[in-house]
């Protein structure tokens, strides 16, 4: 539990000032890259075609997802996704799955 | 309230016997440290798998036990590529082993009484599992009732719904293959709600592929309750017209009234096959029930989405398909996936003491196979909405499709291979 808490306190080192109902919360960015799990894999460790994302660069996951979000970058379902999520959920999720170990 | 008092007395009238074996006894020195609570979950699908698997993952300390009926878990995603012949059973079974060695109990059996106001309940055999939490994923059951003669039918397995994978799947994928060429198959489709949405278009879909291939001169012939197709409308009425067309024909507002031996009644008509596959209407899952936990409709569970615990009764979280869905909330293995995991992440709070996660997130994906080697999706995100207290989509996000195609249907399965991962710990 102490790592979660300091992985937590890095994050909102990191990202700066956001909502003091999140910060209450240090778990939110742990429960909001949860979400992605159905498709790229437990903390991001992708399986088959999927895309893995743990160890990957907070900045490299939150320019993709920017990507996705404008079109810039076509897809056949992340466009769709990334747009359910605001900015700075996207961010926590980020921050997240760049502290994960790569997959197996 | 009734249902759990008389469960109650129920409980109570049997409990000078019960004193016997207890499996919570051996339970909880897993970990270093005592255990912060003893949680119990019943059912192991998307949802209860879910649930125990990532109370371990993210609840060190907590002790907790999953109970299924079956040995193995049997992905219903998936498993309408078995009835065409394009997966075996295999492909779609996985065991319940990395759950164990992740420190999950589990215990094959089957619940027979639960007593909410005593934190325990009862397994078949009469051993009993005390708990601090509880959380259900009871799936769901069918009411025959609704259908004058389908309740001998199916239980006979004359008629098979195959809407549980498993034996029922197998069973009609053996009366496909059995059918003569020029045969008809008939599916019929319950009003909505009722589980995984598209499921039963792609149904008619992957059957409709098989029978193209191998018994070209039969027909498929799709009667539908409700007023129209209840999921990616557009996709599937072009992979009907342009796939199909001359051997798949869909009917709406075509709602089976009655079952008599091998001719289906409609309102206005009577319809024979060689193979009748009838979903049947469905509500929440027989242990939801004799908990006295349907408390929508008489069909569903009411929750409180910030928890996943019933309206009905304190203490005991539901997951799934027996919820009552928020607005456009699927009723789908994949959001069983996701209400599980604001379920472990709320007991674990609750447990501690803590204050629960105020802005919960959840998302669905659902792809469907239009042949044996192509598919689409339908997506959707749902962010819990302070105000109303539920989960509500977000406006702009989510979507179909632009065309069923073949990237589609390697992503489905390895969305598949993903997601029997991440609720396993394979």
């Amino acid at each position: 539990m102490h790592i979660t808490l300091r992985r937590g306190a890095a994050l909102f080192g990191l990202f700066g000032a956001f909502g003091l109902a999140q910060a209450q919360d240090v778990h939110l960015a742990r429960n909001l890259a949860a979400t992605c799990a159905n498709c790229h894999g437990t903390n991001g460790q992708a399986r088959g075609d999927m895309k893995p994302l743990a160890g990957v660069s907070a900045e490299k996951i939150v320019a993709m997802l920017a990507d996705f979000k404008s079109g810039a970058q076509p897809a056949t379902i992340m466009h769709q996704i990334s747009k359910g999520y605001s900015d700075e959920q996207i961010k926590l999720i980020a921050g997240f799955l760049a502290a994960q170990p790569a997959g197996k | 309230m009734n249902h759990l008092n008389l469960g109650r007395r129920h409980w109570l009238g049997a409990g000078a016997a019960l004193a016997a074996t207890s499996l919570a006894g051996c339970a909880g020195l897993s970990a270093s440290g005592p255990t912060i609570g003893r949680v119990v979950v019943v059912g192991g699908g998307y949802g209860g798998a879910t649930a125990a698997r990532y109370l371990k993952l993210w609840g060190g300390n907590v002790d907790v036990t999953l109970v299924e009926r079956n040995t193995d878990f049997v992905s219903c995603p998936i498993s309408n590529l078995v009835l065409g012949g394009y997966k075996q059973m295999s492909d779609i079974t996985r065991g319940y082993g990395a759950l164990k060695s992740v420190g999950v109990k589990v215990v094959q059996g089957d619940v027979t009484a639960i007593d909410v106001a005593g934190k325990k309940l009862r397994l078949a055999g009469g051993s009993e599992l005390s708990y601090d939490r509880l959380v259900l994923s009871p799936g769901i059951d069918f009411m025959a009732e609704l259908v004058a003669g389908l309740h001998p039918a199916l239980d006979t397995g004359r008629v098979l719904h195959a809407w549980k994978a498993g034996p029922q799947t197998v069973a009609l994928r053996r009366q496909i293959e059995s059918m003569p060429d020029g045969g008809v198959f008939a599916m019929f489709i319950p009003k909505a709600p009722y589980r995984c949405p598209p499921g039963p278009y792609e149904r008619a879909c992957v059957v409709a592929s098989y029978l193209q291939q191998s018994k070209p001169k039969s027909k498929v012939l799709v009667l539908d309750a409700n007023p129209e197709i209840t999921s990616k409308k557009g996709l599937f009425e072009k992979a009907f017209k342009d796939r199909y067309a001359g051997m798949l024909e869909y009917r709406a507002n075509a709602e089976l009234k009655e079952l008599s031996g091998n001719i289906a009644k409609l309102e206005f008509e009577d319809v024979k096959a060689d193979v009748l596959n009838i979903i049947p209407p469905q509500r929440a899952g027989d242990l939801a029930r004799s908990a006295g936990l349907l408390n929508m409709n008489n069909r569903w569970v009411g929750v409180n989405w910030l928890t996943m615990e019933s309206t009905a009764a304190a203490g005991v979280h539901v997951l799934g398909d027996a919820t009552f869905s928020a607005p456009a909330m699927p009723k789908s293995g994949h959001m069983a996936n996701q209400h599980a995991k604001v379920a472990a992440a709320a007991i674990i709070q609750l447990l501690k003491g803590e204050p629960v996660n105020a802005t919960p997130v959840v998302m669905n994906t659902c792809y469907s196979f239009v042949t044996g080697r192509e598919a689409m999706h339908v997506a959707s995100v749902h962010q819990y909405d302070t105000t109303d207290k539920t989960f509500k989509t977000v406006p702009g996000s989510g979507g179909v499709s632009a065309a069923a195609n073949q990237i589609e249907a390697r992503y489905a399965l390895s969305w598949a291979e993903n997601i029997w991962a991440d609720s396993l710990a394979l």
